[in-house]
């Protein structure tokens, strides 16, 4: 083979890339925190809501976990306008992170609602808390613990994931990178580069989670 | 200028071919791959262990988008002439065979360790204990969750309209730029895409719930 590489040029616009990987790494974290507080709500909604409620919720996630995030990406930017909903490009792509997020850790969440042993919900209600109380109080926290693990690598899928959305040009790492690619021909270069980059983004949050846990779940309440 | 009607249903339906042949394709791929992956994953051997868990890491660890990328680009530049469809098929094969490949080893560990004692003390071999012993009964542990896995490979392989390999999410894309009538396109094709995975879905949790019947039954006995 007679390729050269030629690296030099992707690290002389090594800060570009940066900037790329820092949008990567907001849009992932907030959509992160607001898919998460979505799908506390839903997770008890689906458990404890009236019945019309808990059928509405589960269609949602069977909806979102049948369908390609890719595909739900381009539902919110390209048919939502029609009805007058019209997002920019990283309003958008946070967005579909949210209510993709949101239903795969509904899921998750509710399947950590259930190894809670019925009798501290009785417990709880025999007490005089209402059902939120209970919830909030006594169910949420070792539900989230039992399935934190689940939870830490759907985050990772989403961070993933998020390259995806370079195809409605929010300007993230991948995009960053598609646009270099094009200017200096040097795509295998630029991929391989921005790929060790995902991978070091991947292995940061993986640390930050397990930081999290020890925190909240070991530290916190020995 | 066109308008979203029955011909152009039919255009989606046809696509969606292609995302069903490539499912299946890299499933048969993959499998095969994932087979060998989570077999060197359980070895004995420290180095053997290390090459199966760094590939399934880097698999894991990196974004879909851009394992189709690197080959896209990188192995032109070894001299291989691929066409899209190549490309995308060992794309998706490499990566199915990554997360088939840690699904089957957790099954493979789930099987009972005095299975391999019994089976080592009847004086089988190594691979006569993994054939007639442990992969029966793994394979039946292994069944739901490579079946939810094949739901999401279905899902992942949108990403290669990103390439411009033409499945079902690129013809929604043709579509939608042909009739401007994207509010109509993509809630189609999402359609389609459910239509297509919700049953894959349920049959996996049947699975999931009729294994677990049948382990509190072994329980019980």
């Amino acid at each position: 083979m007679t390729y050269v590489f030629q690296f030099g040029i992707v690290f002389d616009r090594f800060h570009e890339l940066l900037q790329g990987a820092w949008l990567t790494v907001q849009l992932s974290a907030i959509s992160m925190a607001l898919g998460l507080s979505l799908a506390i709500v839903c997770a008890f909604l689906r458990t404890t809501g009236p019945r019309p409620v808990r059928w509405i919720v589960a269609a949602y996630v069977e909806m979102m976990r049948n369908t390609p995030f890719l595909v739900q990406i381009y539902v919110i930017f390209f048919s939502l306008p029609a009805i007058g909903l019209r997002f920019e490009a990283n309003q958008a792509a946070v967005v579909a992170m949210v209510v993709n997020l949101g239903a795969y850790a509904t899921e998750i969440i509710r399947a950590g609602i259930q190894s809670v042993p019925i009798g501290q919900i009785e417990a709880g209600r025999a007490l005089g808390l209402t059902r939120i109380q209970v919830y909030r109080k006594i169910v949420l926290f070792p539900a989230v613990k039992a399935v934190f693990p689940a939870l830490a690598s759907q985050f990772i899928l989403l961070l993933l994931g998020s390259s995806v959305v370079s195809a409605i040009s929010a300007k993230e790492l991948t995009a960053i990178a598609n646009t270099m690619q094009s200017t200096t021909f040097r795509a295998f270069e630029v991929y391989i580069v921005v790929t060790v980059m995902y991978l070091a983004i991947a292995v940061a949050f993986r640390g930050f989670f397990a930081a999290v846990y020890w925190l909240v779940f070991v530290r916190g309440r020995a | 200028m066109r308008t979203f009607s029955s011909n152009e249903f039919m255009f989606l339906l046809g696509a969606m071919r292609w995302t069903v042949v490539l499912s299946l394709i890299a499933f048969a791929l993959g499998g095969a791959l994932g087979g060998l992956i989570a077999i060197l994953r359980i070895s004995s051997l420290l180095p053997v262990r290390l090459v199966a868990t760094g590939y399934i890491q880097l698999f894991q660890g990196t974004p879909l988008l851009m394992q189709l990328f690197l080959v896209y680009y990188g192995l032109g530049l070894f001299g291989l002439r691929l066409d899209a469809w190549t490309a995308v098929v060992i794309a998706y094969a490499a990566y199915a065979g990554a997360f088939l490949g840690e699904i089957w080893r957790g099954c493979i560990q789930a099987v009972p360790r005095t299975q391999w004692e019994a089976s080592e003390s009847l004086a089988l071999s190594y691979l006569q204990q993994l054939r007639y012993v442990i992969l029966p009964q793994a394979v039946r542990i292994a069944i739901p969750p490579t079946v939810g896995f094949l739901v999401q490979l279905v899902k992942a392989t949108a990403v290669a309209s990103i390439i411009g390999f033409v499945e079902l999410t690129r013809a929604g894309q043709l579509m939608s730029n042909a009739t401007f009538q994207p509010m109509i396109v993509y809630p189609v094709v999402a359609a389609l895409y459910f239509v297509l995975c919700w049953p894959l879905s349920l049959w996996a949790q049947h699975l999931e719930s009729r294994l677990r019947v049948g382990a509190a039954i072994g329980r019980a006995k």
